[in-house]
């Protein structure tokens, strides 16, 4: 009986409160060695666990029953969804589900801001609470709509696309939803009758500025939007702690916030584009400059087979792997690690280029190869694999495009100009392995593939490789 | 001190300690990092605990089950998928030696 009360009391709560977020600090500090990293987000989700405990024993808040059930519905029912979708999600939809678990978190932040000031409606609140709740609340919403349209983008429900209004019209209407949104907060701060009617709006404006602003902002540039809403989620989260006043969600979502802040920024840097250009949109639907230059680059493609591919690579020293999302989207992971496994049978050195955005999200390549059991040191950043290119015999590309446009180091004129590339130009043999001729996810033609000493492999990714590793065994 | 001050203050520290730790996880590991960061943002799911017990009528009640439910959705799959991904860096460490042995 005096232990339960001694757990009821605030001070073991706030110490519990601690526990927990020492704990998810210290679990991330194991995030930064693989080896480490299981343990560490164990150790986090541990410190969340905690947390939650000691908020469900503050005394004296939960005792009525309906609380209680209502509690267990929304676990039950948060648990059915979220369990199955994290255990059966391939490795290839992994940007689509972290979208998706960042909007949920940003409708959350929303939801519980909208309860707030229906509840404390004509009541004296402070007006600080009030200022980091509306923080919240469009923060959230916007987190909400903006990583539901960016997975819509990723799983292929909505077109890839960039999709706005024309000219400057979706610059006005966005600044201008912005302008409504932040209008509506000052009033609700300033006090007003109709709080529940402006928290409303609130969200509802701060929604369709989410939806606004993704929605033009094309498929390649997806890395930077997912970071970016992720940052924002916890940013909400931080600032719907200091609205109660609840230390573990200050500490939580500041971890968040900056780690989104750190990832978006290295991708925008990795795409040599701002966040700011890159919020803007709309880049990827300019194709009317790149065939310019397509023509300029004469417009011969030498088509290759899975022979030629395997004999090629068979004699060759050293075979560097280029994987972008093309290998994602044909799941070809895992033939590529055979191909890699035949060739280096013969005596061949593999490497993999990594390229920071190569693919949707950061680090989706390491993710993938992962899974298929590629070893670590074989993985290359761009930086430490750019100048081996050229002592490089063959380049693979597989479903890369952008990463690898020397249009971005030669063509001042191109949008993708002055975006560190993986210089696969440097090598002595390039092949790529492509659906079709249609170009990248960012709408640019690639000079590479019009280059003497490039060869196209066209069809399936996957299909292709298992291809030519059947040929290289066989030879 | 005045607790808006406190909690200011936590929140500033907070993001320093953040943006350190961050910073030193190496770009292999960021997939795993933006998932496991992204389930630790379910912690706004202790808000909706927090008001459950306050919200009245059914609405307030309706909304506050929901958000529940997304911040559970936010941290136990959060949780899990970051374990899953992590789990296939970890397990590659011993068929690494493997091959190495094979390829001599």
């Amino acid at each position: 009986m005096i232990a339960t009360v001694f757990l009821q009391t605030t001070n073991f709560i706030d110490a519990a409160y601690i526990v927990a977020f020492g704990l998810m600090i210290y679990g991330m500090t194991g995030l930064t060695g693989p080896r480490t990293a299981v343990r560490g987000n164990k150790i986090a989700a541990t410190g969340m666990a905690i947390a939650v405990i000691a908020t469900l024993l503050r005394k004296g808040e939960f005792h009525g029953s309906s609380t209680v059930w209502l509690i267990i519905l929304g676990v039950a029912i948060g648990t059915a969804i979220g369990v199955p979708a994290a255990r059966r999600v391939h490795m290839t939809a992994m940007p689509q589900m972290v979208a998706l678990f960042n909007g949920v978190g940003g409708g959350a932040v929303a939801l519980i801001a909208w309860v707030e000031f229906r509840h404390h409606f004509g009541a004296d609140w402070p007006l600080r609470s009030e200022i980091f709740e509306l923080f919240g609340a469009i923060v959230g919403s916007i987190s909400f709509w903006g990583s539901n349209i960016a997975f819509g983008k990723l799983q292929g429900i909505i077109p890839g696309r960039p999709i706005k209004l024309p000219g400057a019209a979706q610059s006005i209407l966005n600044l201008g939803l912005f302008l409504v949104t932040v209008a509506a907060a000052i009033v609700l701060c300033a006090g007003t009758h109709s709080q529940a009617l402006f928290i409303l709006g609130i969200l509802v404006a701060a929604g369709i500025l989410g939806n606004m602003v993704v929605l033009p902002i094309g498929g390649a540039d997806m890395p930077v939007v997912i970071s970016l809403l992720n940052a924002f989620t916890g940013l909400s989260a931080a600032a719907t702690g200091v609205a109660l006043s609840n230390p573990v969600m200050i500490v939580a979502g500041m971890i968040v916030g900056a780690s989104g802040t750190i990832l978006t920024n290295l991708m925008a840097k990795a795409m040599n584009r701002s966040v700011p250009a890159i919020v803007a949109g709309g880049f990827g639907g300019e194709v009317a400059a790149p065939v310019g230059a397509a023509g300029e680059t004469g417009g011969t493609v030498r088509s290759t087979s899975a022979q030629d591919v395997a004999i090629q690579l068979s004699y060759a020293r050293l075979v560097v792997i280029a994987p972008g999302y093309g290998m994602a989207v044909a799941q070809a992971q895992h033939a590529v690690r055979e191909l890699e496994r035949a060739l280096e049978a013969k005596g061949v050195e593999v490497k993999y280029a990594i390229h920071p955005v190569a693919g949707r999200m950061p680090g989706h390549m390491n993710v993938l190869l992962a899974e298929a059991d590629v070893p670590y040191d074989l993985l290359r950043e761009m930086d430490d694999i750019n100048p081996e290119f050229s002592r490089t015999d063959v380049v693979l590309v597989i479903g890369a495009n952008d990463v690898t446009n020397p249009a971005a180091k030669n063509e001042p004129g191109s949008p993708i100009y002055g975006m560190p590339i993986l210089e696969v130009d440097h090598a002595k043999a390039v092949i790529v392995l492509k659906r079709s001729m249609a170009s990248g996810f960012a709408g640019i033609d690639n000079p590479l593939f019009y280059e003497e000493k490039t060869s196209m492999l066209f069809g399936d990714a996957k299909a292709s490789v298992s291809e030519v590793t059947a040929e290289v065994q066989a030879l | 001190m005045d607790p808006l001050v406190i909690d200011i203050a936590v929140l500033v520290l907070a993001g320093f300690v953040g943006y350190t730790v961050i910073s030193k996880v190496p770009n292999t590991l960021h997939t795993p990092l933006m998932s496991g960061t992204n389930a630790i943002h379910g912690i706004v799911v202790l808000g909706g605990l927090l008001l459950m017990a306050e919200s009245s009528g059914v609405l307030e009640k309706v909304l506050l089950v929901i958000a529940v439910a997304f911040g559970t959705i936010n941290v136990i799959g959060g949780f899990l998928v970051t374990d899953r991904m992590l789990e296939m860096f970890k397990a590659k460490d011993p068929p690494k030696a493997e091959d190495e042995e094979q390829g001599a």
